[in-house]
């Protein structure tokens, strides 16, 4: 048992550092980050149906505490450890190969969003940088810097006034075709990442291109609509 | 049929290289890729010429020796076979094909278009294998009775020749499929469970030490391999890697 013990404390220090460790990290954060894409999707596309419905979830998701002091330090850090346990990987890998090809045919082999999910990656880390200015600091300002009062139906007139300028619609549009190209290979490799590779891959790989299509459109069709149903007003 | 051809050349392992043209003339579609190497460097050597150095062996598809990235890709443009195994009808007359080295951190150069492989070599060493006792009472492994699926599936894994074409056709220059090949075809007997843990942890460890790139499930190891390894082997690798470190 002493003996057993010692070699799982040696070998969890060696985990850490080795490539399968990282490989399985990034999967994990990915799958997470999956489910926290359904959740936001959920609630936004109650923006669509009802206004007071919106503002509801939205006054739930933004006071409850479980939520606020629980899930919401959970998630920033997914966000930030995925996208720079990406980063190390990428430059990891191009370490891996200090001479080029003359001639790459990457297409003969391989799709384009597997080859460059460091683009579509940075496209989002981009986007959600603008994310973060839109809705999360000025949130951020509202409950802990200026301490105003809960208004429980102010969400609904953010979301509209955010999305009244075509320039930013434009800009998530753009966001969620590639965060659809991201998850296009992103959702199975996944999968492939924790070992999960069997009689139901088959399900997984189609289920994976079905939610890597679904969700960016939900998320563009809530941008088009909160923009388009303004300009009937 | 008339080619030109765009080949690296390289003195040594500490020499600048860089692509030289060459003019080849009368090619048959019927010879192999190789044989039109040989074509090559046979009118190199009567022009007093170094011929282009390049590994072969057994020119039937076996045993992992040849190599070459062919006009961007692993064994060139067809599929499930070796470099040998490539017929020049795949190519049309007055075509222009670049031939290059492996490419990876951990297969340098050693002159033109041979590159070191002892790479795969110690990560073999570091665990692709089992203790069996040969004292003279060795067991008859049909004694232990195999599934037929995975003697299949460990079949399959074990027919991976070593040639390097998943790291080469990798853009991480990942050996995962080679290291998973060898790590599977193990892992899927009961003869490979009894050091299944301690296999996987130290060639994996080896894998990491020798500077290859991480899988980021691409799939162009697959696409590539000559022998058509399976990713699946990857996701089992993967598997008993947090079995072997976790549990």
């Amino acid at each position: 048992m002493l003996y057993l013990g010692s070699l799982n404390l040696k070998n969890m220090s060696g985990i850490l550092s080795s490539s399968i460790a990282r490989k399985v990290a990034m999967a994990l954060s990915a799958l997470f980050l999956i489910i926290f894409l359904l959740i936001h999707l959920s609630v936004n596309l109650t923006s669509l149906f009802s206004e007071d419905a919106f503002n509801e979830a939205s006054h739930f998701m933004g006071t409850n505490s479980l939520i606020q002091y629980v899930m919401q330090p959970i998630l920033i850090f997914g966000v930030v450890f995925h996208f720079v346990m990406g980063f190390i990987l990428e430059l990891k890998n191009r370490e891996a190969r200090n001479v080029k090809y003359f001639k790459n045919n990457g297409a003969a082999n391989a799709t384009w969003m597997s080859r460059n999910m460091i683009y579509s990656g940075l496209a989002i880390l981009a986007f959600l940088v603008l994310h973060f200015i839109d809705f999360w600091i000025p949130e951020i300002n509202h409950k802990y810097i200026e301490v105003l009062p809960e208004n429980p139906t102010r969400y609904f007139v953010e979301l509209q006034h955010k999305f009244s300028e075509p320039w930013r619609v434009g800009a998530y549009v753009i966001a969620f075709v590639l965060l659809a190209l991201h998850l296009l290979h992103g959702f199975q490799s996944a999968f492939q990442s924790i070992g999960f590779n069997n009689r139901y891959t088959k399900c997984v790989k189609t289920l994976g291109k079905i939610y890597a299509i679904v969700i960016p459109l939900g998320f563009i069709t809530v941008a088009l609509y909160n923009y388009f149903s303004q300009l009937n007003h | 049929m008339d080619l030109t051809l765009k080949i690296w050349r390289q003195k040594g392992p500490q020499e600048k290289g860089q692509m030289v043209e060459y003019k080849v003339t009368d090619i048959s579609e019927h010879m192999s890729f190789l044989e039109m190497m040989d074509v090559l460097n046979e009118s190199l050597v009567a022009k007093n010429e170094e011929p282009i150095a390049f590994d072969h062996d057994c020119r039937e598809g076996i045993c992992g020796m040849c190599s070459l990235y062919i006009n961007g890709e692993a064994h060139g443009p067809d599929r499930g076979i070796t470099t040998c195994q490539l017929h020049m009808r795949m190519f049309k007359n007055g075509d222009t094909i670049y031939i290059e080295p492996w490419r990876a951190k951990a297969f340098p150069v050693i002159k033109d278009l041979v590159v070191d492989r002892m790479a795969f070599e110690r990560i073999q060493q570091a665990g692709g294998f089992i203790s069996v006792n040969t004292s003279g009472n060795t067991q008859d492994a049909n004694a232990i009775p195999i599934s037929k699926h995975n003697a299949d599936l460990s079949m399959d894994a074990a027919a991976c020749i070593g040639c390097g074409a998943c790291v080469a056709s990798c853009k991480n220059s990942s050996a995962m499929l080679f290291v998973s090949a060898k790590v599977s075809q193990f892992a899927l007997l009961p003869q490979g469970k009894i050091e299944a843990a301690d296999r996987v942890r130290n060639m994996v460890a080896q894998m990491d030490l020798e500077g290859f790139g991480n899988c980021t499930n691409t799939g162009a190891c697959e696409v590539e391999c000559p022998k058509s390894i399976s990713l699946e082997n990857i996701a089992r690798m993967n598997r008993e890697y947090l079995k072997a470190s976790i549990i």
